[in-house]
């Protein structure tokens, strides 16, 4: 059989690749547990050919449709089988300019891995752990695509630098948009930077992807809060801006509204990650920003916010750190290896309880958590089992801090400052192609999804990047244009018809 | 230290002491003098390892393209700004204007109360006051009258003004809530009470117009990160509501809330803010012994 790339391999079947899933390399509980390097320390160059030898490369190829951006995901392990390293991250960067991350914290259980076909008998294939190890070495290596742009003139303005702006702004710098990318904070990359820690993602990694967009042509205003400094309508009205994009994210921390919230050493997950990661508090007093010591912690919730909240607690130096969260481990919605780093490391785990009141130590501050213990009732309207409260099994934990990692609710400085519809929960109302209600406007993330993955934000700051080309009648540029090697070309009148992008509708005023 | 060398940040234009603990810096940011307006604020970070500190804005000039800040050197962060923030220098990152506006109502009689570092945040709400046609009464507090400053700024926007000093060095002796006693004796037909300054001297005022139903104003500085409502560290107690000061204030009504609360969290970092007060106090210590010494070898 023949394709664009040659004869393809013999056919694999499921007794011929390697049955066992390549391990990836990881510190050691005990020493990780007390420090901020990273946790898993990824593949070397055998274990990833080890790895992707695993790949059936199956006609079906339902990874990539479980991939929120559709990589080619057999394509580029199969390059790296062959090992052409550059090739596989030039199929990669085709739809993701961000594997190293994506790699790291994308939920691949629930994506990619979880409909892998060798998943139905074996292990799936580690795409997560493959895809990082070709990230990083295109950072190693100072690989990077930077395709030939042709200018449109038009300006496109992106609040907010996480995923979803970052993801938004590669396409439209890819499709010749001259792109500005407005940043609230001293430093782009949004969660990326002042959420997930560095033993999860490390900020010079985060760095080293928004060089690469800066390297598109893409230019970074940090200190700059939308809405109050300028207003979205100004952008659009004012400041020459053809299209806007809004992915500000979801921000403003949830509490319960429980007795003792007000109590010193109750925060959000969001404050401390934030004084720790981003104002680096854990190396107080080289920097200035204080964080308050918790000896005993208590983090309320399980997702991948709550995970990373308890892990940086006890690298900071907590004597116990434990998780409480009203559903099972089953329910939990962290990604599996990141509870199960955690139960390594030796956060204890209080599956089905829920705080009812944190307790004063009678100086305003903490000294424990009352509980009550849960049983799953009937499925509710998400379908997962609903907790209902045991009656008189109330305990307590004893806790000098104690965090709230329960979610967000939509930021509303957007909002208060534009008259852009809001749907009635607070976050921005879009239709189908992600087009608020000021044409030319377009929003995508947490903002307009409430909080959700790294990797879903990326997909929405794409997709409202389409719809913004099709506004600006830009047309496909993110088909990335590849001569046939066999020559034989589709040509209409000496244009290659699969040639996407020669022609523009619409030209800025 | 802040960076002299020009290039990124936000450069001091102007600096004005008005005691040894009280100084004024203006910063050159034209886009954040044409927005901001009265009571918002700003998140300063004087250097890359420094920490973000919320500043009320006392002052901004769109002709001038600055905005003034007024600082009283108390912790760490506020203390090394007062050494290093010298004009020519950049502030590393300035970010704002924060919060939302002063609602300027169509007050006919008002009275603009500031005490000790709230002297200046006030001065912005005043003016729009009497830019908006109200008889504005300015009740200003300091502890003595070597730390009085903009008295002749408040005299130019206000109708009536009412110094009040701790020891009496300066205007009439006593508390701004004698200040208020005393305006509302003569005026009982204010409207409205604008109050800015520490928690105590809000809740002071709050209670000094409560008994007289004065619709009172406060602007709340709890401790925060980020300033865009994503931390959560500046929730407030607002009646029943817990709302967050960089978000959803920071002005609220002084008669809901819960200053008590509002103080207790402002302690949250005590102990740390005194180990860095100290270690403060230690490097400028060695710093004067090897200037000392450079200077005589």
């Amino acid at each position: 059989m023949e394709t664009a790339n040659g004869p393809r391999k013999k056919k694999k079947t499921i007794r011929m690749i390697p049955q066992a899933r390549t391990p990836a390399h990881e510190q050691d509980p005990s020493v990780r547990a007390r420090n901020f390097e990273e946790v898993n320390c990824g593949y070397l160059v055998e274990d990833a050919q080890l790895e992707a030898e695993r790949c059936l490369m199956c006609p079906d190829q339902p990874c990539v449709r479980g991939c929120p951006v559709n990589i080619a995901i057999p394509d580029f392990i199969e390059r790296i089988t062959d090992r052409d390293y550059r090739g596989a991250y030039d199929v990669i960067t085709a739809s993701n300019l961000l594997p190293s991350v994506c790699g790291r914290v994308c939920p691949q259980e629930s994506q990619c891995e979880g409909v892998c076909t060798v998943g139905e008998s074996l292990e799936p294939v580690a795409i997560g752990r493959l895809e990082r190890w070709v990230g990083d070495l295109a950072i190693k290596e100072g690989w990077s695509n930077v395709p030939y742009i042709e200018p449109t003139g038009f300006r496109v303005g992106i609040v907010g630098s996480g995923p979803a702006g970052m993801a938004c702004a590669a396409d439209m710098a890819k499709a010749g948009c001259e792109v500005t990318v407005y940043e609230a904070f001293h430093e782009p990359g949004g969660v990326l930077k002042y959420g997930i820690p560095d033993f999860r993602l490390p900020n010079s990694i985060v760095d080293a992807e928004i060089k690469k967009l800066e390297q598109l042509g893409v230019r970074f205003e940090c200190n700059t809060l939308v809405g109050r400094l300028f207003t979205i309508e100004q952008m659009i009205d004012e400041m020459g801006f053809h299209a806007v994009f809004i992915g500000t994210g979801a921000g403003y921390p949830s509490f319960m509204g429980i007795p003792g919230e007000s109590l010193n050493g109750v925060l959000s997950a969001n404050e401390l990650l934030t004084r720790c990661n981003l104002m680096h508090a854990r190396d107080f007093p080289a920097y200035d920003t204080p964080m308050q010591p918790g000896r005993r912690v208590v983090v309320i919730g399980a997702g991948n916010t709550a995970m990373d909240a308890l892990r940086v607690c006890l690298r900071l130096g907590a004597d116990s750190v434990s998780c409480l969260y009203r559903r099972s481990r089953a329910e939990a919605p962290a990604r599996a290896e990141e509870i199960h780093h955690a139960e390594e490391e030796g956060i204890l785990f209080h599956w089905l309880a829920s705080p009812v009141e944190v307790l004063d130590d009678g100086n305003k501050g903490v000294r424990a958590v009352r509980c009550v213990r849960m049983a799953l009732g009937e499925p509710d309207e998400s379908g997962r089992r609903r907790p209902v409260p045991e009656p008189g099994s109330e305990f307590e934990i004893e806790a000098d801090m104690v965090v709230y990692a329960i979610g967000t609710n939509a930021n509303p400085i957007i909002g208060q400052t534009s008259r852009l519809k809001l749907n009635k929960r607070g976050y921005i109302a879009t239709d189908a192609n992600l087009a608020t209600s000021i044409p030319g406007v377009y929003a995508g993330g947490d903002i307009v999804t409430g909080a959700a993955t790294v990797i879903q934000a990326m997909g929405a700051g794409r997709h409202a990047a389409r719809s913004m080309k099709a506004y600006l009648g830009l047309r496909g540029t993110d088909f990335v244009y590849e001569e046939r090697p066999d020559g034989a070309d589709d040509t209409l009148f000496g244009i290659d018809r699969a040639e996407h992008g020669y022609a523009r509708v619409r030209l800025p005023r | 230290m802040p960076d002299a060398t020009g290039g990124s940040g936000f450069e001091i234009v102007a600096r004005e002491d008005f005691s040894d603990v009280t100084y004024l810096l203006e910063i050159r940011h034209p886009q954040l003098a044409k927005a901001a307006r009265p009571g918002q604020f700003v998140i300063v970070m004087p250097h890359e390892h420094g920490e973000r500190i919320p500043l009320t804005i006392a002052d901004f000039d769109r002709d001038r393209g600055t905005i003034t800040l007024v600082i009283q050197a108390v912790g760490k962060t506020t203390r090394e700004m007062q050494r290093d923030c010298q004009v020519g220098t950049r502030l590393f990152a300035l970010v704002g204007p924060m919060g939302i506006p002063s609602h300027i109502d169509r007050a006919k009689k008002v009275l603009c109360v500031g005490g000790g570092l709230g002297v200046a945040p006030v001065y912005p709400q005043a003016r729009a006051y009497k830019e908006s046609g109200a008889y504005v009464i300015g009740v200003l507090g300091f502890r003595n009258r070597d730390l009085v400053f903009w008295e002749e700024k408040f005299r130019a926007c206000c109708d009536e003004l009412i110094l009040c000093t701790d020891d009496g060095s300066a205007g009439i002796k006593g508390l701004v809530t004698e200040g208020i006693r005393q305006a509302v004796a003569k005026h009982p037909d204010i409207d409205e009470c604008v109050a800015i300054g520490p928690p105590v001297m809000m809740k002071g005022c709050a209670e000094a117009t409560r008994p007289h139903k004065i619709k009172t104003m406060v602007s709340l500085n709890p401790v925060m990160v980020d300033g865009t409502g994503m931390c959560g560290g500046c929730r407030v107690k607002i009646g029943e509501v817990v709302k967050f000061a960089c978000v959803d204030g920071p002005d609220f009504d002084g008669h809901l809330v819960d200053f008590d609360d509002l103080m207790f969290r402002l302690q949250r970092y005590k102990p740390t803010e005194r180990e860095a007060n100290a270690k403060f106090d230690e490097n400028c210590r060695m710093r004067n012994i090897t200037q000392a010494a450079g200077g005589s070898g």
